[in-house]
C-alpha cells in the first residue's frame, strides 16, 4: 500500500535510489582495485583511489536526505526501519569503498616487487567471492529480498576459510624468504581488506533482514577466519 | 446477531517482564442501536502504567475507554457486553455502584471542560460531593496536592479563586488532570487529551502523564502516534470495533506484527 | 481603455475578464440580497413606527384630564342638617344634601342666579356625575371640614374634557356635538377664570370601572394582571422547569417521550381560546372556582405559558455543553449533582429570559380570560386573586367598545400602559441574561 503523502514515497524511493547508486559505484571501486592489483594497472588503481571521493560525497547526500525525512515525516515501522537501514547500508558502502581504495593505493607501493603470480590468483580468487557476495547482498536490497540476503550470510565463512588459507600461504611464503616480505604484507593487507569487503556484505545482509522482517539475527554469524588460530597453531 | 463473522484473533505480544493486571476485558462488546461499534475486545492493562489506544477514527478506540468508567450508560441506546474487571472485581455488576467507579476510575477529555467556577472550585468540587475532605484545611490540602500533582501549582497559586476557564487550553487541561486526581482515583482514562492544546501544552501534558504513571494507571487514546509512542508502555491498536494488535510500544512502533497496524501507523491508511 | 491597456495579451484579457464576470455577478447577487435585507427591516420598523405613532398621538392626551376647581362652603346646614358630623351620619342619610351642596357651589361659583335652573342645569352638565358623591367620600373621611370653605377639584365630564383637549371642535353644527353653545360660554367662562385647567390624570392608573371615562382607570385590570402573573410565575416556572429538567436530562429516550415531546409543541401552538374553554370547563364548572377571579385567569395562562416554557428551558439545557455533563460525570458526581451542580447554573439565564418572554406573552392574552368572565365591570379593587378582576388588555377591550370620545384617547393610553409593562418585563429578560451568562 501506498503513503496517503505522496511526497513521502517519493523520498523513501529516492533514498533507495541513492543507496543503490552507492552500492553500484563501491561494487566497481572493488573490482577495479582488484583488476589493478592483478595487473599492477597503476593508473586504473589512481582512478580507483580518485574515485572515492564520490562514493564518500553521496553517502552524505544520502545521509542528509534521510536525516531529513526522519525529521519531516516521523516515521515509524517499516518506514523507519527503511530510513535506518539505507543509512546504516550507505555507511557499509562506504567503508567498502574505503577499502577498495586501500587495496588500490597499495598497487603503487607492490608494483616494483616481483610479483607471484600463484598468490594474486589466489587473493583474485578471493575478490571474486567477496564481490560476488557484494553484488547479491545489493539485489537483495534493491528487492528486499530476505531470503537472498540470508544466503550471504551464511556464505560468509567461504570467504573466511579462503583468506584463512591465504593467510596461512603468504605466511609460508614470508618464512621461506624474507625478501617476500614487503610484498607479501602488502598482499595480505589486501587480502584483509577483501575479508573486510565481504564482512561488510554480511552487515547488509543483517540490515536487509532488520529492514524486511524487524528482527535481527540472535545467533552469531557463522565464523570461519581461522587465522588467529592459524599463528597460534603454528609450529615454530 | 448469534452468526456472528470468522472469530477475530488478536495479535497479542506480551511484555519482557508483564505488570500485574489491573484491568482484565474479556470480549467486550458494544452495540448503539442497530450499530455494534466494538466486535469483543479482550485485553489486560497493567497497573501503574500508560497504555495508548490508537486508531483511526471511528475505530471503537474511545467506546472502549468509556466503557472502563461506564461513561457508556449515559449514551441512550448503548449496550455493553462481555466483561470489565477493575481489579478483579466486575465494573458491570450490579453490586458495584457507577459513582463509586467513576471515583475510582477518573477521566479527562478531549477538550478540555473545566467548570465555569473558580480555580480552586473546580478541584474541590469531586472533594467535596465524595465527602473526601473532613476540615476545609484538608479541602485546601487536597486541592493544592493535587494542582501540584498536576504541575499547575506554581502557575496558578496565586489566583486560585479566578475562573478556570480563563486558563490557557493547556492549563485548563491539567487543570482537568487535577480535578481528576483530586478524588484519588486508581486509573485515570484520558480521551485524546492533547488535541486540543498546542505543541508546548501538549509536551507539558505528556510530561504529566509519565509523571502520574509512577502512582496511577492511565489508559490514553491518542491519534498522535508519536504522542502514544513517546508517553506509553504499551499500546493496542483498534480497527473497525476490533483490536487488532497490543504489545509493547517499541515492539508496535518498530516492527508491528499485523499488516494494518503497519500500514496504519506508517501512514498508509486512516 | 485603460482595461485593455492593463492587459498584455489578449488571452490574458480573456482570463482576466472572465473572472470579474463572475465576481461582480457575485457581488451583485450579495448586493441585492443586502438590499433585500435592509428593505425588509424598514418595514417592519415603519410598521412599528405607525403603530406606535398612531396609540401615542391618540392616547397621550388621556395622560392629561380636565380639571375644574371651586370655592367648597361646607354648609353644615346642608350637610349636616341634625347636627350630627361624625362620618357615619354622613355616609348615611340622604344622598341628595350632597347635590344640593355641589348646586349650591356650582351657583356660587358661577355667579347663576337662583332663579334661572336651566343655566344651573347646563352648568352641572359641565361637571361629572361622580362630583358629589366626593363631595361626600370627603367630608366622610374629614368631618373637620363641615362649616369650612376650601377649594376643591372637580372633574369635568368626558365631553368637556374632549371638547377642551380639542377633539370635540366648536365649529360643527350644534347639533352634531354634544357639547352646546351654552356649555362653551361657561367653558370659557370657568377658563377664563382660571378655574378650568388641565392636570396629570392619576386617575387613569388608580380607579376601576366606571361608564364615565372621566372616573375610568386600569387600576383594577392591573392588580388583575399582576396577581395573575404572580400565579403564572408561581405555577409555570417550577413546573416548566421541573419538567423540562425531568425531559431533558433523565427520561429514556423512547416513544413515550417522543409523544410527550410532540405534544407540549402542538400545545404551544394551540389557540389560546381553546385554553379558555377548557378554564370555564374545569376550573369554574367542574372545580367551581369563582368566576373573574385572577385566580383562574392565572390558571388558564399557566395552560398557555407551560409549553413556552418547557420548550425554552429545554432549549437552554441542550445549548450547555455536553462536555460539561461528562466533566461532572467523569468524576463521580451523580446524575442530579451533575444537572443541578452544573448544568441548571449554565441554563439558568436561558430559562430565565424563556420565561420572562412567556410571562409577556400571558400578559397580554386576552382571548381565554374573556372566556373565564374576565370582562366583568368591577369598581373596586380586588383583595385576593379569588375576588373578581380585570386583566390589562380585557380592560382595552372593554374601552375600545366604548363609543364616547373621551374612551378612544383612554384605550390607546392603556395600550401604553400595557405596553410599558411589556417593555419592563422584556428589558428585565435581558438584564437577567446579562447578569447570570457566564462563559465556558
Amino acid at each position: 500500500m501506498e503513503h496517503t503523502v505522496s511526497a513521502y514515497e517519493d523520498e523513501l524511493k529516492q533514498l533507495a535510489r541513492r543507496v543503490t547508486e552507492i552500492g553500484g559505484l563501491a561494487e566497481r571501486a572493488v573490482a577495479d582495485s582488484v583488476q589493478a592489483l592483478t595487473r599492477i594497472d597503476v593508473e586504473l588503481a589512481r582512478k580507483v583511489v580518485a574515485g572515492d571521493a564520490q562514493i564518500d560525497a553521496l553517502q552524505h547526500i544520502t545521509e542528509d536526505l534521510a536525516i531529513l525525512t526522519i525529521a519531516k515525516r516521523q516515521p515509524m515501522a517499516v518506514d523507519l526501519r527503511e530510513i535506518v537501514g539505507a543509512m546504516r547500508i550507505a555507511g557499509d558502502l562506504e567503508r567498502v569503498g574505503d577499502l577498495a581504495k586501500n587495496i588500490a593505493k597499495r598497487v603503487a607501493a607492490i608494483s616494483g616487487s616481483f610479483p607471484n603470480k600463484q598468490l594474486v590468483t589466489g587473493v583474485e580468487h578471493l575478490a571474486e567471492i567477496a564481490l560476488l557476495q557484494l553484488k547479491t547482498v545489493l539485489d537483495a536490497y534493491g528487492s528486499r529480498d530476505d531470503k537472498a540476503a540470508h544466503l550471504v550470510r551464511q556464505r560468509d565463512d567461504e570467504i573466511d576459510a579462503l583468506y584463512t588459507s591465504l593467510f596461512r600461504e603468504l605466511l609460508t611464503y614470508m618464512m621461506e624468504d624474507p625478501r617476500n616480505i614487503s610484498f607479501c604484507i602488502h598482499l595480505l593487507f589486501c587480502a584483509k581488506n577483501i575479508e573486510r569487503i565481504g564482512d561488510h556484505a554480511t552487515n547488509i545482509a543483517e540490515t536487509v533482514h532488520y529492514m524486511v522482517t524487524g528482527n535481527v539475527y540472535a545467533d552469531e554469524r557463522p565464523k570461519a577466519d581461522q587465522s588467529i588460530a592459524a599463528t597460534q597453531t603454528q609450529p615454530n | 446477531m448469534s452468526s456472528s463473522p470468522a472469530p477475530f484473533q488478536t495479535i497479542r505480544t506480551p511484555d519482557a517482564s508483564p505488570r500485574p493486571t489491573k484491568i482484565h476485558a474479556d470480549g467486550v462488546k458494544v452495540i448503539y442501536g442497530t450499530k455494534q461499534a466494538l466486535h469483543g475486545v479482550s485485553i489486560d492493562i497493567g497497573e501503574k502504567s500508560v497504555t495508548a489506544f490508537i486508531g483511526p477514527s471511528g475505530c471503537g478506540k474511545s467506546t472502549f475507554l468509556r466503557c472502563i468508567n461506564r461513561m457508556n450508560d449515559t449514551i441512550v441506546g448503548a449496550r455493553v457486553e462481555g466483561k470489565i474487571t477493575l481489579d478483579g472485581e466486575d465494573i458491570y455488576n450490579t453490586d458495584l455502584d457507577v459513582v463509586e467507579l467513576r471515583a475510582r476510575v477518573g477521566m479527562v477529555f478531549q477538550k478540555p471542560n473545566p467548570f465555569p467556577k473558580s480555580i480552586f472550585d473546580n478541584v474541590a468540587y469531586g472533594p467535596r460531593i465524595h465527602g473526601l475532605a473532613k476540615s476545609k484545611a484538608d479541602l485546601e490540602e487536597i486541592v493544592v496536592t493535587s494542582l501540584q500533582k498536576a504541575s499547575l501549582y506554581n502557575e496558578v497559586k496565586d489566583r486560585l479563586q479566578e475562573p478556570g476557564t480563563g486558563l490557557s487550553g493547556g492549563q485548563q487541561q491539567r487543570l482537568c488532570i487535577a480535578r481528576a486526581i483530586a478524588v484519588s482515583p486508581e486509573v485515570i482514562l484520558m480521551d485524546e487529551p492533547c488535541s486540543a492544546l498546542d505543541p508546548i501544552a501538549t509536551a507539558k501534558v505528556e510530561e504529566l502523564i509519565d509523571e502520574l504513571r509512577t502512582n496511577y494507571t492511565i489508559v490514553i487514546v491518542t491519534h498522535s502516534m508519536q504522542q502514544a509512542a513517546r508517553v506509553s508502555q504499551r499500546t493496542a491498536f483498534f480497527h473497525l470495533g476490533h483490536l487488532v494488535e497490543e504489545g509493547p510500544t517499541d515492539h508496535i512502533f518498530t516492527n508491528p506484527l499485523e499488516q494494518r497496524t503497519q500500514d496504519y501507523i506508517t501512514g498508509r491508511f486512516g | 481603455m485603460t482595461a485593455t491597456l492593463s492587459h498584455n495579451t489578449p488571452e490574458q484579457a480573456l482570463i482576466v475578464s472572465h473572472i470579474d464576470l463572475g465576481l461582480q455577478r457575485r457581488y451583485r447577487s450579495e448586493r441585492r440580497f443586502r438590499a433585500y435585507g435592509i428593505a425588509a427591516l424598514t418595514f417592519g420598523i415603519l410598521c412599528l413606527v405607525l403603530l406606535f405613532s398612531s396609540i401615542i398621538s391618540r392616547g397621550y392626551t388621556a395622560f392629561e384630564q380636565t380639571r375644574i376647581t371651586l370655592k367648597v362652603d361646607f354648609d353644615p346646614a346642608i350637610v349636616a342638617p341634625d347636627g350630627n358630623r361624625s362620618a357615619e351620619a354622613i355616609m348615611g342619610g340622604d344622598a341628595f344634601r350632597f347635590d344640593d351642596l355641589f348646586s349650591a357651589t356650582v351657583q356660587k361659583s358661577l355667579e347663576i342666579s337662583p332663579d334661572d335652573e336651566d343655566g344651573l342645569y347646563d352648568a352641572l352638565d359641565l361637571f361629572s356625575k361622580g362630583s358629589s358623591p366626593m363631595l361626600r367620600q370627603m367630608l366622610a373621611q374629614d368631618p373637620a371640614l363641615i362649616g369650612t370653605t376650601k377649594d376643591v377639584e372637580f372633574y369635568a365630564t368626558g365631553d368637556v374634557d374632549s371638547f377642551v383637549k380639542g377633539s370635540i371642535r366648536a365649529d360643527i353644527p350644534e347639533s352634531q356635538r354634544n357639547i352646546k353653545d351654552k356649555h362653551i360660554v361657561l367653558i370659557t367662562k370657568l377658563k377664563d377664570s382660571g378655574a378650568l385647567h388641565l392636570a396629570f390624570n392619576t386617575g387613569l392608573f388608580t380607579f376601576g370601572a366606571s361608564t364615565r371615562p372621566e372616573v375610568a382607570g386600569v387600576g383594577v385590570a392591573a392588580i388583575g394582571s399582576l396577581y395573575m402573573m404572580l400565579v403564572v410565575l408561581s405555577l409555570s416556572l417550577p413546573l416548566g422547569v421541573a419538567g423540562s429538567i425531568y425531559l431533558e436530562e433523565f427520561a429514556p429516550k423512547n416513544r413515550w417521550t417522543d409523544l410527550i415531546e410532540v405534544n407540549i409543541n402542538n400545545l404551544a401552538a394551540v389557540p389560546s381560546i381553546v385554553y379558555g374553554m377548557l378554564g370555564l370547563a374545569v376550573f369554574i364548572n367542574f372545580a367551581h372556582l369563582p368566576r373573574s377571579a385572577s385566580l383562574v385567569g392565572g390558571l388558564v395562562l399557566t395552560l398557555t405559558t407551560l409549553p413556552t416554557v418547557i420548550i425554552s428551558t429545554r432549549a437552554a439545557l441542550k445549548a450547555v455543553p455536553p462536555s460539561i455533563r461528562d466533566a461532572g460525570l467523569g468524576i463521580g458526581a451523580s446524575k442530579m449533582q451533575t444537572v443541578f451542580h452544573h448544568v441548571l447554573p449554565l441554563a439558568v439565564p436561558g430559562i430565565l429570559t424563556g420565561t420572562i418572554i412567556g410571562l409577556a406573552h400571558a400578559l397580554g392574552e386576552t382571548a381565554p380570560l374573556l372566556m373565564i368572565g374576565m370582562k366583568a365591570f368591577v369598581v373596586d379593587y380586588p383583595a385576593t386573586p379569588l375576588d373578581p378582576a380585570t386583566s390589562l388588555p380585557t380592560q382595552i377591550y372593554m374601552w375600545a367598545t366604548e363609543p364616547e370620545r373621551a374612551f378612544i384617547e383612554r384605550t390607546s393610553a392603556a395600550i401604553m400602559v400595557l405596553l410599558a409593562f411589556l417593555l419592563a418585563m422584556n428589558s428585565c429578560a435581558v438584564l437577567l441574561r446579562r447578569m447570570f451568562e457566564r462563559r465556558w
